[in-house]
């Protein structure tokens, strides 16, 4: 990884323009600061520089000066500052700029380089195109256009490698169409700790694979796929499902942990078909754990719930049941980490109207010190900063696992945080627990305790819970929904709405809406513009914010009334826990 | 506006009799009691296809047999109407004969009705597996019946003639390996 630069600027010349960049900048990324793209293949902002593609040759020189007197000399034709320079080609990546740097990126010599290199990686680059996954976004495509030759001088055989080998769980090779960069090899090393990739044989023979005995199936292995730069690593789940020509893209959130990091939403017609990381330098760099990606497979699942009864029956039937039991207490609401900030917002007020305790449900794993994190919750953050809740949801000790984590991460997580809750219904004391997406039998309470109580259900999916409930609104997943999660940072992170909620299926904002309404008696906004001009009203820590000024990278937010509190989080890439983390097992 | 007064001349004797016109549409009402005729008794007869006609899209198979579509979607991508809809599926490995294909589509459907008969699927793809051939009439009493499935398209197309045979060549080159 480049070391963050430092502060003192460096003014190079590139094309004839001059920029200042901070010291240690290679020129790949100064000409970016020009808008001049210099082609790469082997080159990652976030992984070391190994410079074996040759694609980001450039023509480099330095102001000529004079032995004796160290002054610039002055050439006599143009008036300028004489350059020399440098007879061949050099690549950008491996080159950092230094004072009075000139590059020139368009020149006939870059020209003939690119071309000439073009040649050679296309000599035995199979004619797949049709059938590649990578088709649309690979960097080969791209760069063919621009420096192919348009036809082959290759008469010879083209090298036969290994096609459709599984590398891993998740990811297949066909070797073929790989142009050995060594990004994945780089990125297993580096990055994920997991050292599994590597080459064998030598020249035109060299082949990418797995060590023997390995297999690449870390958690982090379909980041290979993304940074490959041609279709060699493609991942075996999205592999020949969909063009990525035709899919839309939507900023979105993975809520798998408290990390949140950034991701982009590949959907077509209402069906999402992947999610890839979305860089934010912050967060979570260019990466994104497997598991995560895994997650939009819940919204087409057979078990999705639908109402069948019409939305404003079943708000009647939920403020029948608050009327019942209208005494304080008597109601209690368990409100979600997995909700977004309006959704807790709205919970919150839902709770101050029927007079109702409130409570989270916690959900804590193992930390893998990289991009999942100890809390499972997207957004517990957002409910202390919301004021849902005012101390952090006992860690619980039963351990069900609360979802199939099929292949990704198998350590089991503990869901709970639900005893003063079960005490209460015991003592007799709550009637009505309004749970917002929370499976209550996963998150320790039994099934005696809820056949005691009236359960006003808020979820997406089919639980125990569902089936126990009273009442159930269906709502949508985070996929179908706008709103902001506040991650372990306090950064106020934003996801979109990818794909409409099927039928039957209304947005948690409304439902809760409608519910405060029912219960206060008085009008509720369901809509974010709304919304947020309420909660920056009444939250200090969003005081003049709201959802259209979030930017794409997010907003930090003052965490200072927060910083005694302990959470469970330990270290992971671009966060150091600020109070001791609780212990835990490992 | 200027207003231009164009003279109109007399008619002459001879025009105000019409003789002249009467004889002149007669002679061609006899010519073409003589001449051959130009209609055809369709659908019993059916005209000559001239080479390049823009009929029906169908999909073809190589002169092997080989399923040539491998689902690359370009047609679905170019298609003005969005007359086509494709289901893209990878060809098991246990296919010895078409594995090394790795993709064929698992549906692949034109609706008719939406056609435009432009021919932009043909120009666009890279197999040489769809051709817009001589097929010129195409009915149906349903909707559904108007979609052309991808059992149906291939029935259409036939088999045409190879100029590469890509994948044969690289199926050799496969079984031949490249060993050093």
């Amino acid at each position: 990884m480049i070391a963050p630069p430092k502060p003192d600027l460096v003014t190079v010349n590139i094309d004839g323009r001059e920029i200042a960049v901070p010291k240690g900048t290679n020129v790949i990324e100064a000409a970016r600061l020009v808008n001049v793209d210099v082609p790469h293949y082997c080159y990652h902002p976030k992984l070391t520089i190994v410079g074996n593609c040759r694609m980001c040759l450039i023509e480099m020189g330095m102001p000529a000066v004079d032995p004796a007197t160290k002054a610039p000399i002055i050439d006599p034709v143009t008036g300028k500052p004489k350059i020399n320079w440098i007879p061949r080609p050099q690549i950008g990546c491996g080159t950092n700029v230094s004072p009075g740097l000139h590059v020139k990126t368009t020149s006939p010599m870059v020209k003939d380089a690119r071309e000439g290199v073009m040649e050679f990686l296309l000599i035995n680059h199979p004619l797949d195109c049709p059938i590649c996954d990578q088709a649309g976004e690979c960097k080969l495509q791209e760069q063919s256009t621009g420096y192919g030759r348009g036809y082959s001088r290759f008469v010879e055989q083209k090298n036969v490698k290994p096609k459709r080998t599984q590398l891993g769980p998740r990811v297949t090779l066909d070797d073929e169409r790989c142009i050995l960069c060594s990004r994945c090899i780089r990125f297993s090393k580096e990055i994920a700790k997991d050292d599994v990739l590597g080459f064998v044989d030598r020249g035109s023979y060299s082949t990418l694979t797995c060590f023997p005995g390995k297999q690449l199936a870390n958690n982090y292995s379909l980041n290979t796929v993304d940074i490959c730069p041609v279709g060699a690593l493609t991942s075996t789940d999205f592999r020949f499902k969909m063009r990525v020509w035709f899919l839309k893209q939507t900023n979105s959130i993975d809520t798998e942990t408290s990390v949140g990091a950034n991701t982009v939403v590949w959907s077509r017609e209402g069906q999402i078909y992947r999610l890839t990381p979305r860089r934010n330098d912050d967060v979570n760099d260019t990466w994104m754990p497997d598991s995560g990606r895994e997650l939009f497979k819940a919204v087409m699942a057979a078990d999705r719930l639908v109402a069948t009864t019409h939305l404003d029956a079943l708000v009647a039937q939920a403020a029948e049941l608050f009327k019942m039991n209208a005494s304080a207490g008597a109601i209690a609401v368990v409100g979600s980490g997995r909700s977004s900030v309006e959704e807790q917002f709205l919970t919150k007020k839902l709770a101050a109207a029927l007079k109702a305790s409130t409570q989270l449900v916690s959900r804590v794993g193992q930390g893998d010190q990289l991009l999942i994190s100890a809390d499972r919750n997207p957004n517990v953050r957002g409910a202390l900063v919301t004021g849902l809740i005012s101390k952090l949801p006992k860690v619980g000790d039963a351990t069900p696992l609360s979802r199939s984590t099929k292949g990704a991460v198998a350590a089991p997580i503990r869901t709970g945080g639900l005893t003063d809750l079960a005490a209460s219904i015991d003592a007799g004391k709550v009637k009505v627990v309004v749970s917002i997406g929370e499976d209550l039998i996963a998150a320790g309470l039994t099934a005696a305790q809820l056949a005691n109580v009236s359960v006003v259900y808020l979820g997406t999916h089919a639980n125990a819970t569902s089936a126990a409930a009273k009442i159930v609104f269906p709502t949508l997943s985070v996929f179908e929904k706008n709103g902001t999660f506040v991650n372990q940072q306090f950064r106020l992170q934003k996801f979109a709405k990818a794909v409409p909620g099927p039928q039957g299926a209304t947005d948690d904002l409304i439902v809760l809406a409608k519910l405060t309404a029912a219960a206060s008696s008085a009008p509720m906004a369901s809509d974010l513009g709304s919304l947020w001009t309420l909660i920056s009203a009444e939250v200090p820590a969003f005081a003049m914010t709201s959802y259209a000024q979030v930017p794409e990278t997010g907003l930090l937010i003052d965490a200072t009334p927060f910083a005694a509190l302990p959470f469970v989080e330990g270290e992971t890439l671009h966060f150091k826990p600020a109070a001791a983390a609780v212990a835990l097992d490992s | 506006m200027a207003v231009i007064t164009v003279e109109r001349k007399p008619l002459t004797l001879l025009e105000r009799t019409y003789l002249p016109q009467i004889v002149g549409g007669l002679a061609t009402t006899f010519k073409h009691l003589i001449a051959p005729k130009k209609t055809l008794e369709y659908p019993e007869q059916r005209p000559a296809i001239p080479p390049g006609y823009r009929g029906v899209p169908t999909l073809v198979r190589d002169p092997n047999g080989r399923e040539k579509c491998v689902s690359c979607q370009l047609c679905e991508f170019v298609c003005p109407p969005k007359a086509i809809r494709i289901t893209p599926g990878e060809i098991s490995a246990d296919q010895t004969d078409r594995a090394h294909v790795e993709k064929a589509p698992q549906a692949f459907d034109i609706d008719m009705l939406r056609c435009i008969y432009c021919g932009l699927c043909q120009e666009v793809c890279p197999e040489e597996a769809i051709f817009l051939q001589n097929q010129y009439s195409m009915s149906g009493y349903t909707r559904a019946e108007m979609v052309n499935h991808k059992d149906k398209l291939y029935e259409l197309g036939g088999t045409l003639p190879d100029q590469h045979y890509k994948w044969d060549q690289k199926k050799t080159a496969q079984d031949h390996g490249n060993a050093h």
